[in-house]
């Protein structure tokens, strides 16, 4: 365990895959790798892409990575699809689209159920970010799962956010409205190749006018044809461009605490509640409150305040 | 602790038809497990690749054509040399019944073959599982 965390410095890619199937599980070995490896984390740029189901994440993340590795950066992916609440398991089907870069050591690609959390990331999510970071990456890319309208947890950990529409859908437009429109630093209109770009940018560019009232920046839109490569180094001039106005504002170091602060805010929650409802702490109290608010002998409130008297004490 | 068993799913070979491999995609997902499934015409590279980053504790390799002793042995034999030696291996496809044991020996555990139930797979990967 002592030099898992050595290895993933040096970029060694059966250790970083280790140590995120630790951090992943909520393993105690994992805290121990995941404090040493922090001093060396900072250096990566992350950004998040998000939008709706089939709009062409994956395939935007694939080309992104084939344009960065020209540059000689090295970039490592997350890539978050559901987990079935009912059974658990997850259908993880986002490297169909960037099979090719499996075999390049200058890229690594991880695959992640939510696992139960909402808001379109998963829990160790910050955990994968600090770990591709401090194995070398410059770029990390985190595809969040296919938003409906409340997934928005993507800004918690990404510099730069992209959100992804494609043409001719007008549930789109509409997604925007319920709360997608925040989080955008870049929209990208893919599938340009497909009838009603125009209009999707039109609609776009008229409710960033309305939004953007009073910000120092504009809200860029962006057409791509991912399928074909077509608009992609655009984008990342963009993302520069971004990452400019961050870093000359100061928004940068403010993103970057925002995201240690969900990080923190998680490591807690998470540890909390695997102590209470552990075999060894209070799972047993737990499941006894439970029944006796079935049966009306106390309240929820009163139960809740009992578990955590008994913590607070 | 929250385990899952994690499964990649990859199609080697040339051939064009991936309804088997999506099939057991799906029950192993309804099953409770993390499924990382690659697509089509994967090289036995690409698959040892993707099985060290995505740490899956199993891959079932799915094949049609006639090439399945060299595929299935190239994915044993990377696997090998780099060292991999807690992930558990399974086949499915045609595969006559002469190949079986040659694959066994290979080093993959299970064949399963055509007409095979989901739940069969599904029990032998959980009984199987090494970490
Ligand atoms: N016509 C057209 N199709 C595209 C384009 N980009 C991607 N696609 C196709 O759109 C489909 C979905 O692409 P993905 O990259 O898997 O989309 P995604 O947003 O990652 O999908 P989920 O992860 O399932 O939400 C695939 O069949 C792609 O080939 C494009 O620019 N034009
Ligand atoms: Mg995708």
């Amino acid at each position: 365990m002592n030099d898992i965390a050595a290895k993933v410095l040096e970029g060694d890619q059966r250790s970083i895959a280790r140590l995120i199937t630790l951090a992943e599980n909520g393993s105690p070995l994992a805290a121990s790798g995941m404090k040493k490896i922090h001093p060396y984390t900072g250096n990566a740029y992350v950004i998040g892409i998000t939008g709706v189901m089939g709009s062409g994440k994956s395939t935007l993340i694939y080309e992104l990575t084939k344009e960065y590795r020209r540059k000689g950066l090295k970039v490592g992916i997350i890539a978050i699809d559901p987990t079935s609440p009912f059974s658990g398991g997850a259908l993880l089907g986002d490297r169909i689209r960037m099979m090719d870069l499996a075999t390049d050591d200058g890229v690594f690609i991880r695959s992640m159920g939510t696992r139960g959390m909402l808001g379109g990331l998963t829990s160790a999510v910050y955990d994968v970010v600090e770990i591709l970071d401090a194995s070398g990456k410059d770029l990390v890319l985190v595809e969040t799962v296919g938003v409906g309208q409340a997934e928005v947890d993507v800004i918690k950990i990404a510099d730069t956010t992209l959100v992804v529409l494609v043409p001719g859908l007008g549930d789109s437009i509409q997604t925007i409205k319920a709360g997608i429109m925040e989080i955008a630093d870049i929209y990208i209109v893919n599938k340009a190749d497909r009838f009603g770009v125009e209009q999707a940018v039109a609609e776009l560019e008229s409710l960033i006018d309305i939004a953007c009232t009073g910000k120092d920046r504009k809200t860029p839109v962006l057409t791509t044809v991912a399928k074909e490569n077509k608009g992609i180094v655009e984008l990342i001039n963009e993302i520069e461009n971004h990452k400019k106005h961050l870093k000359k504002t100061k928004m940068f170091d403010a993103k970057r605490r925002k995201r240690y602060e969900a990080e923190l805010v998680e490591i807690i929650r998470k540890r909390l509640m695997n102590f209470i409802f552990d075999e060894s702490t209070f799972k047993g109290k737990v499941e006894s409150l439970i029944d006796q608010i079935s049966k009306k002998e106390v309240d929820p409130y009163t139960a809740a305040e009992e578990i955590l008297g008994k913590i607070l004490k | 602790m929250d385990q899952k068993i994690r499964v990649l799913i990859a199609k080697p070979g040339l051939d064009g038809h991936d309804r088997g491999a999506k099939i057991v995609a799906r029950a192993l997902r309804d099953a409770g497990m993390e499924v990382v499934y690659t697509g089509l015409h994967q090289t036995a590279e690409m698959i040892v690749e993707t099985a060290i980053q995505e740490d899956v504790n199993v891959i079932g390799l799915s094949l049609l054509s006639g090439a399945h002793m060299t595929l299935f042995k190239d994915v044993t034999k990377l696997l090998n040399a780099k060292g991999l030696n807690d992930v558990l291996i399974i086949g499915g496809g045609i595969i006559p019944e002469e190949d079986v044991s040659k694959l066994k020996k290979a080093g993959v555990s299970g064949v399963f073959g055509p007409g095979t139930h989901c739940e069969d797979i599904v029990r032998f990967i959980r009984k199987n599982v090494k970490k």
